[in-house]
């Protein structure tokens, strides 16, 4: 379960004045109990959504307030948390950081307590169960977009974690691939916390929360709280 | 027409070309020993016969490995050119005996550590370096962390060429290709995103802590 208590996120900013810097609010407060397995996070660009998504594993902490997973503190055992809360980024070339798939899954295995033979086994295993066995040793840059996407939900969920995080991981892809992906994530076990623009998907969530300049305006039945986000961004159906 | 266009460049640590040939089943540690010992050997014995025949040992275990030239090529071309360079420099400032064991000598020793790395995966080399690096424990670094920066270090070579690359094109394409600033900022900027991506995606990977 994951739980935001009181959260507020600021930062520095330049004072448009030119002045000196002012604190600005990126988040909060904002107080939930994330306990349903599909929970979909809407919001304009620059809402609060994707800071919203890294308190979730400690990429970013709380300037106020505590984010819990499973009872553990992001801010106090960040490394606990990343174990179990893995993260996907929008873009996967900010994410692949080995010349091959199968070097870049079994990177994130190295934590494990594997040997190398273990580790490349498992890797393959990871990059099979996402359909690219035949990729496995190309080169990443030889890789459709939409390929490098699914390398990198298999990089991440290759640790099993009980947690996916996904920061808006559609957003660069075609409408097919799109479609890979997200039935992919459809059919996860884990609680997955996805950040969409795509409302479509969103309507398939358990529960959507909608963000809107740095706070949770709407949040509950999907089909409700998109109804809202379509109202603000002044866009009829 | 210009034929079909190259793959970007994917570094020193991109280079692998998977096989099963006996050089690719030799294990990784096994394989910088021997680039050292060639290193050693080349370094001590002096002379153009010893530098050919180094050269022409790397030869025999490429054709071994079964690589394709043109990747090998591909990496080691900035050193052709270097080579024959210092080779004309050695002919002119000393002998073309000097010439030739230099030129042939720095070849062959990048010949070879190319070989090393199209015949290893780097996960295998990350596990050297890891290994070799375990002394550090001592004064507070972990190996894994010493070795996964090496690693990093080498795969952001090719992600710099790549962005200076399409900085370069961003600018010609706003006529400003004679304006210096007009690369080097943008390039500059999108290092320090590259960076700080990088190290985020590290750190949601618990890769690192």
């Amino acid at each position: 379960m994951i739980e935001l208590d009181d959260v507020l996120v600021t930062a520095w900013s330049p004072d448009p004045a030119g002045g000196e810097d002012v604190v600005v609010r990126l988040l909060g407060p904002v107080s939930l109990r994330l306990t349903e397995r599909r929970i979909a996070v809407v919001g304009a660009n620059g809402s609060g959504k994707s800071t919203l998504a890294r308190l979730l594993n400690g990429l970013v902490l709380p300037s106020r307030g505590t984010v819990r997973v499973d009872g553990l503190d992001t801010a106090r055992d960040g490394a606990a948390v990343r174990r179990g809360v893995g993260f996907v980024f929008t873009d996967p070339d900010a994410q692949i950081v080995m010349p091959t798939p199968v070097e870049d899954v079994a990177l994130s295995l190295r934590r494990l307590d594997l040997t190398a033979d273990e580790r490349t086994a498992a890797a393959r295993a990871a990059l099979a169960r996402f359909g690219l066995t035949g990729r496995a040793d190309v080169p990443v840059h030889a890789l459709s977009g939409g390929q490098r996407q699914l390398l990198a939900l298999a990089s991440v969920l290759a640790t099993e974690p009980h947690v996916l995080v996904c920061d808006e991981p559609t957003t660069l892809l075609d409408l097919r691939w799109r479609r890979v992906v997200d039935d992919l994530l459809d059919g996860l076990e884990q609680q997955v916390v996805v950040v969409t623009h795509d409302l479509d998907a969103a309507l398939r969530a358990d529960r959507v929360l909608v963000v809107d300049d740095g706070t949770v305006v709407a949040d509950g039945d999907p089909a409700d709280a998109v109804a809202t986000y379509r109202r603000l961004m002044g866009v009829s159906v | 027409m210009s034929g079909p266009q190259r793959p970007p460049w994917s570094g020193p640590l991109g280079l692998f070309h998977p096989g099963t040939s006996p050089v690719h089943r030799c294990p990784a540690p096994l394989k910088l020993l021997a680039l050292a010992a060639l290193g050693l050997a080349l370094a001590l014995l002096h002379g153009p016969v010893s530098a050919l025949v180094g050269l022409a040992l790397v030869l025999v275990v490429h054709v071994v490995a079964r690589v394709p030239w043109r990747r090998t090529l591909r990496g080691a071309r900035g050193v052709l050119v270097v080579a024959l360079l210092v080779g004309l420099y050695q002919w002119w400032a000393s002998t073309w005996q000097a010439a030739v064991e230099v030129s042939v000598d720095l070849l062959a020793l990048v010949l070879a550590a190319t070989l090393v790395t199209t015949t290893t995966r780097a996960d295998a080399l990350l596990d050297v370096l890891a290994r070799a690096a375990g002394p550090l424990r001592h004064v507070g670094l972990r190996p894994e962390t010493f070795a996964l920066a090496c690693g990093l270090v080498l795969r952001t070579i090719p992600v710099l060429v790549r962005s200076s690359l399409e900085t370069r094109d961003a600018a010609r394409a706003r006529g400003l290709e004679r304006d210096p600033r007009a690369v080097l900022v943008p390039a500059a900027v999108r290092m320090v995103a590259h960076a700080r991506a990088t190290g985020d995606a590290l750190a949601a990977r618990g890769l690192g802590e």
